[in-house]
């Protein structure tokens, strides 16, 4: 593992991610601290020129996104995005296991740079042992007193792919159906409760204490200069060693996958791989060479999304795989849009039907047609990202479909 | 003000404006079918995509607030191909039986699929089917022609209030439902029928107007509702010289009073109009029976044993109840015809009853 | 009501439903209501014996017990002026006999009237604080609060309310009875009451009376007339000889049906002019059919006194005749020449001789009606009464001592029973019992029972019950429902069949509104 670079996950397995003692021994904390002596302004300003960039898949800078946020509001919110829902992403999980009091810091130093003092974790329903480890980690730091006036709570979610979303989620928080909300407003305007908030990736709220503790310039020299910083991976499918890896962002797809992964087991040979979860571009060999910051992959028609890299051997079947993954979007569908909600059913049926080889090439091209409606028309990320792994391994992966074809 | 270009032709607008509003002042007709001017925004339907120059998707125009220096684009070819895919998908969904559905002639989706020449669904395959299962004598729900657009769904929130349904399920699965998926009748539902008012569709339509007429073939009559003393207006639907509904007017000009909203009495309790028990001749009592007969001979009957009474006995033997539920100009003359014509105040109505 | 129903969803910051459900007898005010408090943050208090759909978003709700309204509202004003929440202002400019309330509110505390009411003495306080200190509190008002013996002391006790906290005059504030009939409202504005002519210009006054005589060519009698109870009274005795009812039921929706049967009976001459052959055209003499309201033009008066057009959208049924025209008719058979072409023509003489009517003609309500007072033509109409000052000058406090109602349950009769309206039914039944779809849906009559007053009678939901009170019985089937408290007991009075006036008294009205006390009748319900 030499080639990682651990920020996050430094003290993995070293401390009690629940204790706040044991994280201040080892410098825990003192971003914060630092926080609450600076300006607001100066505070907001050491975030964004730090370059730190939403990790949750949208890459948003995240000084910029609290800037927005209205100073004369009376009430805000810090919600932290913990719905990790992408099959193959896990990352999330891992910070909390290894690291939660940096969460924990992290959401403070926001609530600092906004002026909340109400936070909330919005835990996926399917991660019940997180939410109790987060609650014991949040007493633990309210016992040392570390947060300060700061108050955490947590929400679980339901199981809804779609709560991921931050309109979604917020819905769900107010216990309403988990659907999107249209933006604006944005959530920095009007979120939780109608009033200002700020809704982060866990990873991004993570990076925070170390932004402030080793300063912007520091961090801004990790990685990629235009998504600086380190990115958990987590590598799953046909590889090796499928764990996760903290590296720096400029670091290359192929290294992730032969280097850190092993390579391809059984020494096979690849043949696509899948990076940011199931709404993710399918990426062809050709194409490893591409470093995984926000912008090199999507320079190559892709997103790096949450960081999942999904490894394909030679003997997967992509037709099959897209068409279980156009199953899974017709399920996760909340159905408020109309492209969506009828989008990623029709999806399901043909890809169904070209898996089954009853398709023709027209349905192929209703196919398309259909998916790029639903990019350009949807509501929210999920109609419109569920087209992209149907599109690029229709391009990438044209011979697949056309064996199936009658 | 905020100046934007809307299909080559720039127009001014208040800040606040939404795309919607703007593209309709500078006279482009956007299809909506979510959205309702009444109601919170629901931005879902995605029929008022519009594009936007140099942004990469398009726009729903109900829920984008105009910006400075925007150039729309209400029916380029990404616009048009969008509004074609999604008017498919819907249809390939809908229970397409035009020529008996009580919508057809004020139904959006016929009108838009008629607008961008969409004549059948390349999407259609299988897909959800939802019975119609409410036995209420009021409204039909036929969710196979559902579009979940929820103007239903808000409308019963935040004009009645009733809250009586939800979206239920998710995905093409989604329906409209009560709590518990149960009948209306079980539900907080009052049958106001707001919701078949909103419905841009024939999926909630009136059982008591029922093959009675489309709405192409009634001509209809602005007028105030006989019931309580809310005094509101609403249309009569004629034809044929036969009442055969009530619909709203929703502009608060003609409607001041309720804006559209009605409730069960007003929307659904109007065919007594049309009663075969209706009283269509007078009646004289002869050996103890009441007989039909003339109007000659009923007035004549009625003025003659007044004259006799208030001759034997005076005026005050002689009493009106006047009516609370006839017209000013009805009562005027009642009380009239008692105090002038017979001579006493014994004039009175159920006022108080 | 001295102000608007659109109020009501955006001025009023608070308000007090007292003895109205109103979202089952003027659903849409009630709409509107619900959509304030839910939407807008006004503040709603409930004050109503029965748990009401209001109920359920009310800041308080006052459960008292039958009437005992005065007792309630007195206790409220009681915290009011003890607790320094009047609007001295209001009450220095706008008003007279300040004191004499003061005096007799003084004899309600909370503590005390809690025990008289059955609510909760800091419920009280509750409701006083939340009206007194809003800054436009509307009162709102129906049946529930009038239908007593002691009706006007209860209407009057409200506008002590209202004068006492300065809510009048102003949008969003008021003293609104909400009116149950279509043109309950016009009927009173155009004289269909026995002491008044159009306008309220009392029959009474010389001067109004010569002016009504010059207007109209004939001599009038300076008589104040009789109220449709006393009608019915001497209508049994035998001085009343001859009756026309015009689109009433008196055989359906006056009290204690068995007396107005006998009355009815007891006619020389009985002509009906109604739509249908009513309970009380079985009776009549001569009956002549009249249309309904999408068979005529006119117009209605809301319960805001918005005169609205009505117009007409089919032809008359059969050989049916306009009313206008029938009351024309008979008038010219009488003696007396009623020449008019159309309503207008009529609307065009109520104009002359109602002064608030003045300025309203149907050209101007052809889109939107217009509120009387509307003097003249440039006149926007009145949406706010008594903005300036009041009809007499100042608001005038009456010191009101709270009475009981005529007849209290006792051993033999231990239940109160109230009548009153469902959402699906109007009145006598006449239109909704004949429209299909509302019939259907509430084919027959109900008696609401607490669960715990059925235990105790041994009944179960839905099960048929013989209703009973010193005037008669009904057989109706039981609603065991927590909507009603335990003791009390109500039922609709729409249906013939199982008509809630048999039950009814008529001998203890209201002695100045002639009101029968349908809200408090003692009864008793047996098993069949």
């Amino acid at each position: 593992m030499a080639e990682e670079m651990r920020v996050l996950l430094e003290y993995a397995d070293k401390i009690n991610p629940e204790s706040a003692d044991e994280y201040v021994k080892v410098g825990g904390y003192v971003g914060l601290e630092k926080a609450r002596q600076m300006e607001i302004n100066d505070l907001i300003q050491e975030v964004k020129s730090s370059g730190l960039r939403g990790r949750g898949g949208a890459g948003f800078n995240a000084g910029m996104k609290w800037s927005f946020v209205p100073k004369n509001a009376e009430i805000k919110y810090v919600v932290c995005n913990l719905d990790e829902g992408e099959p193959g992403t896990y990352k999330d999980r891992i910070i909390c296991e290894k690291n939660a009091q940096a969460l924990l810091e992290g959401m403070a130093i926001c609530g600092r740079a906004i002026g909340s003092n109400q936070g909330y974790i919005y835990c996926r329903g399917e991660y019940p042992f997180t939410v109790k480890l987060l609650k014991n980690a949040i007493q633990s730091a309210k016992e040392l007193g570390a947060l300060g006036d700061f108050n955490i709570e947590v929400r679980m979610g339901a199981g809804a792919y779609v709560c991921g979303e931050e309109t979604a989620l917020i819905e769900s928080i107010e216990g309403h159906r988990g659907e999107p909300r249209f933006k604006p407003p944005f959530p920095g305007v009007a979120g939780l409760w109608g009033v200002p908030t700020v809704v982060n990736n866990v990873e991004t709220f993570a990076c925070l204490p170390s932004i402030l503790t080793k300063g912007s310039a520091w961090f801004a020299g990790i990685g990629a200069a235009k998504y600086p910083g380190t990115k958990i991976v987590t590598l799953t499918g046909d590889a090796v060693n499928t764990t996760f890896f903290e590296v720096p962002t400029d670091y290359i797809l192929r290294d992730v996958i032969y280097k850190l992964g092993g390579g391809v087991k059984g020494g096979k040979k690849l043949k696509a791989v899948q990076v940011g979860g199931t709404s993710g571009s399918f990426i062809p060999e050709q194409n490893l060479d591409t470093q995984i910051d926000f912008d090199s992959m999507g320079a190559i028609g892709a997103a790096l999304g949450s960081g999942a890299v999904l490894v394909l051997d030679e003997t997967r079947d992509i037709v099959d795989i897209v068409t279980r993954i156009s199953k899974f979007f017709e399920h996760e569908s909340c159905g408020k849009c109309n492209p969506c909600r009828e989008g990623t059913f029709r999806c399901r049926e043909i890809m169904e039907k070209i898996n089954a080889g009853k398709a023709s090439q027209k349905d192929i091209d209703n196919l398309l047609l259909l998916t790029r409606v639903m990019q350009k028309a949807a509501l929210c990320g999920l109609g419109q990202a569920a087209p992209f792994p149907i599109q690029s391994t229709i391009k990438h992966f044209a011979h697949e479909y056309a064996r199936k074809i009658v | 003000m905020i100046k934007l270009t809307v299909n080559g032709r720039e127009i001014q607008v208040p800040k606040g404006t939404m795309v919607l509003d703007a593209c309709q002042q500078a006279g482009a007709d956007v299809p909506t079918l979510c959205y309702d001017p009444d109601l919170k925004l629901a931005g879902s339907c995605r029929m008022c995509v519009v594009e936007a120059k140099g942004r990469p998707n398009l726009m729903a125009a109900c829920v984008s607030p105009a910006e400075n220096g925007m150039v729309i684009e209400t029916e380029s070819p990404d616009v048009v191909e969008s509004r074609k895919i999604i008017l498919e998908l819907l249809l390939a969904r809908h229970k397409l039986e035009c020529h008996t559905c009580e919508k057809d002639g004020s139904c959006k989706l016929q009108d838009y699929c008629y607008r961008y020449g969409v004549t059948d669904s390349r999407y259609a395959g299988q897909g959800a089917h939802f019975g119609m299962e409410d036995p209420n004598p009021f409204f039909k729900r036929d969710y196979d022609k559902c579009i979940i657009c929820t103007r239903c769904v808000r409308v019963c929130d935040e004009i009645t209030g009733a809250q009586a349904i939800n979206v239920k399920e998710r995905g093409h699965h989604a329906k409209i439902a009560t709590v518990f998926d149960g009948k209306l009748d079980d539900s907080s539902c009052v049958f106001c029928g707001q919701c078949v008012m909103v419905c841009p569709v024939g999926a909630l339509t009136s059982k008591v107007s029922a093959g009675k007429g489309k709405s192409y073939q009634t001509q209809n009559v602005l007028t105030t509702c006989t019931y309580c003393g809310t005094g509101c207006t609403f249309e009569l639907n004629v034809k044929d010289d036969h009442v055969v509904g009530v619909t709203s007017v929703r502009e608060s000009e003609f409607s001041p009073v309720n804006k559209g909203a009605l409730c069960v009495k007003g929307r659904f309790g109007w065919d007594f109009i049309e009663s075969k028990e209706r009283l269509t001749t007078p009646l004289i009592r002869e050996n103890g029976e009441l007989r039909p007969a003339s109007w000659d001979e009923a007035l004549d009957y009625a003025a003659n044993k007044i004259k006799a009474i208030k001759e034997k006995d005076g005026p005050d033997s002689l009493a009106l109840f006047s009516s609370a539920r006839a017209t000013n100009e009805e009562n005027y003359l009642a009380q009239k015809l008692f105090r002038a014509a017979i001579g006493t105040n014994n004039v009175d109505h159920c006022a108080r009853l | 009501m001295t102000n608007s129903i659109n109020e009501l969803e955006k001025d009023a910051t608070a308000i007090f439903v007292i003895g109205t459900n109103t979202t089952d007898n003027h659903p849409v005010i009630g709409y509107k209501i619900r959509k304030n408090v839910r939407f807008n943050g006004a503040k709603l208090i409930v004050a109503d014996p029965r748990r009401i759909e209001l109920s359920n978003i009310a800041d308080v709700d006052l459960r008292f017990r039958p009437g005992t309204d005065v007792a309630l509202v007195n206790a409220m004003m009681n915290v009011i002026i003890t607790e320094g929440l009047e609007d001295k202002d209001f009450i220095a400019n706008r008003t007279e006999n300040y004191e004499e309330l003061v005096k007799v509110v003084e004899k309600y505390p909370p503590q005390l009237v809690a025990q008289i009411c059955g609510v909760d003495a800091e419920d009280i306080r509750k409701a006083a604080r939340i009206y007194a200190t809003a800054e436009r509190g509307s009162i709102c008002y129906a049946m529930g609060l009038t239908q007593h013996s002691t009706g006007t002391d209860n209407v009057k006790t409200m506008c002590n309310l209202a004068l006492l906290t300065g809510n009048l005059g102003k949008p969003g504030t008021g003293v609104n009875p909400l009116r149950g009939q279509n043109n309950v409202q016009g009927a009173c504005d155009m004289g269909a009451l026995p002491v008044v002519y159009p306008a309220y210009q009392a029959v009474t006054n010389a001067e109004v009376r010569e002016k009504f005589e010059k207007f109209w060519g004939v001599p009038l009698s300076p008589n104040n007339g009789l109220t449709i109870p006393d009608v019915v009274d001497k209508a049994h005795h035998g001085e009343i000889k001859g009756l026309m009812v015009f689109g009433e039921n008196p055989m359906v929706s006056d009290p204690d049906l068995h007396h107005v049967g006998e009355a009815m009976d007891n006619l020389e001459l009985l002509i009906v002019q109604d739509i249908f052959l009513t309970e009380t055209a079985m009776k009549a003499h001569v009956v002549f059919p009249g249309v309904t309201f999408a068979e005529k033009n006119g117009t209605f008066s809301n319960t805001e006194r918005r005169v609205q057009r009505v117009r007409q959208a089919i032809t008359p049924k059969g050989d049916a005749h306009q009313d206008w025209q029938i009351l024309c008719d008979l008038s010219n058979r009488l003696g007396y020449p009623m020449n008019y072409s159309s309503p207008e023509d009529i609307f065009a003489e109520i104009r002359k001789v109602t002064p608030s009517y003045a300025g309203i003609s149907y050209q101007r309500i052809e889109k939107t009606g217009i509120h009387w007072p509307c003097p003249n033509e440039e006149h926007p109409g009145t949406p706010v009464l008594h903005g300036e000052k009041f009809n007499r000058g100042l608001g005038l406090f009456h010191a009101i001592e709270f009475k009981e109602a005529y007849e209290l349950p006792d051993a033999e009769y231990p239940l109160i029973l109230s009548t009153g309206r469902s959402l699906f039914h109007y009145h006598t039944g006449t239109m909704t019992r004949r429209s299909s779809a509302l019939n259907e849906f509430m084919p027959s009559n109900e008696v609401q029972v607490n669960p715990e007053t059925a235990a105790r009678l041994d009944i179960v939901d839905n099960e048929m019950v013989k209703l009973i009170t010193r005037r008669g019985y009904i057989e109706v089937k039981t609603h065991v429902t927590e909507m009603v408290p335990d003791g009390v007991v109500f039922t609709f009075f729409h249906f013939s069949e199982a008509a809630a006036n048999v039950l009814t008294q008529a001998k203890c009205l209201d002695p100045v509104a002639k009101i029968p006390e349908y809200k408090v009748s003692a009864a008793r319900i047996e098993k069949i």
